[in-house]
């Protein structure tokens, strides 16, 4: 669907849902109700959050520049190698689809085999928008468990993988 | 909960007013873009929510979901992060909604994990690039990985008790 009219039958289905929702209020229709008190309550309890999170998301992308990232990319080696791959994903938007070209071209400038399925796994899990929406709506606790057992083991797994697949000769195509 | 994320909201916020008044403008202009550009979509997937939890009855969240739902849950919310394509500003709001309803972190980490690394949908896709036996392997490490989450998390917040 284009974009507009999907903006079109998304607002139509809100009116819908108002108008529904205030007849089911006025004709003291049950369901009705209790669905509208459960819409406004949940309603509220997002508005607390989310114009934090967009505030934090959008400082972000002011303040952090990816060219910078990508342009130490590469060049350490060893565990640095794997630490620009956290940072570069962090500063990743959108999810897997946007991360493979930019893993291929990572590659292709040099990246090693281990460091480019590394980033692939981390933009997946730790890009930081992503997480600072994450941790207003689940609380810090939730994701740092999540970063703290997933990163190590996205690590290693990248770094078998890419041993394995550098003695294969294996390659990223396109 | 909520007191830390306005403190450090408004911490930022400070630091970047004394760094640079202009950059900190755009940086609001951005923000109310994205969040009038996103509300639609999050007010329809908030009606579907409160639709859907009006007409399942507790019990039945309960039993799919819920804290004694045991692996089955975490298994439900494996394959349904694997399979649905959800951006984050849609996925952590409605993980948000279904704590309140009480299910418990231990799956709703399985379901966002699966969720960002996951992709049976995007399969084709990552097979271009990768080819078919690595995109396998990297998708089983994932949802490995994910389940090992999935289990931490359930032993941390105590869902889980040894």
């Amino acid at each position: 669907m284009k974009p507009r009219r999907k903006l079109i039958v998304n607002l139509a289905l809100i009116a819908g849902f108002a108008v529904f929702a205030g007849v089911s209020l006025m004709a003291d229709f049950k369901p009705g109700r209790q669905i509208g008190a459960t819409f406004t309550s949940t309603l509220w309890e997002m508005m607390k959050l989310l114009p934090c999170a967009f505030v934090l998301i959008a400082l972000f992308d002011v303040w952090v520049k990816r060219e910078m990232v990508i342009r130490h990319f590469g060049h350490g080696s060893g565990i640095r190698g794997y630490l620009w791959a956290i940072l570069l994903a962090g500063t990743t938007i959108g999810g897997l689809y946007v991360a493979f070209p930019l893993a291929y071209s990572l590659h292709k400038k040099g990246a090693k085999l281990g460091v480019t399925f590394a980033y692939i796994g981390f933009s997946g899990i730790c890009r930081i928008p992503m997480t600072l929406f994450e941790a207003s709506f689940m609380g810090a606790k939730f994701t740092a468990v999540r970063l703290a057992v997933s990163i190590p083991l996205i690590t290693i797994a990248a770094v078998l993988m890419g041993r394995y697949l550098t003695k294969r000769g294996y390659d990223i195509t396109e | 909960m909520h007191i830390y994320l306005y403190i450090i909201t408004a911490a930022a916020l400070v630091v970047s007013v004394i760094a640079s008044r202009k950059k900190t403008l755009a940086a609001f202009k951005i923000a109310a873009t994205r969040f009038f550009k996103v509300l639609p979509v999050f007010l329809v997937m908030l009606i579907l929510f409160a639709v859907s939890i009006t007409f399942l009855p507790n019990e039945v969240i309960g039993k799919l979901l819920g804290r004694n739902s045991g692996p089955f849950g975490v298994a439900i919310a494996s394959v349904v992060g694997s399979i649905t394509l959800m951006p984050g500003f849609i996925a952590f709001p409605l993980c948000g909604a279904l704590l309140g309803k009480g299910v418990p972190y231990m799956v709703l980490s399985a379901f966002t994990t699966t969720l960002m690394n996951v992709g049976i949908l995007t399969y084709p896709l990552e097979r271009r690039y990768l080819g078919r036996g690595v995109t396998l392997v990297r998708n089983g490490v994932c949802l490995a990985v994910a389940l090992i989450v999935a289990v931490v998390t359930g032993l941390v917040f105590g869902e889980i008790r040894l």
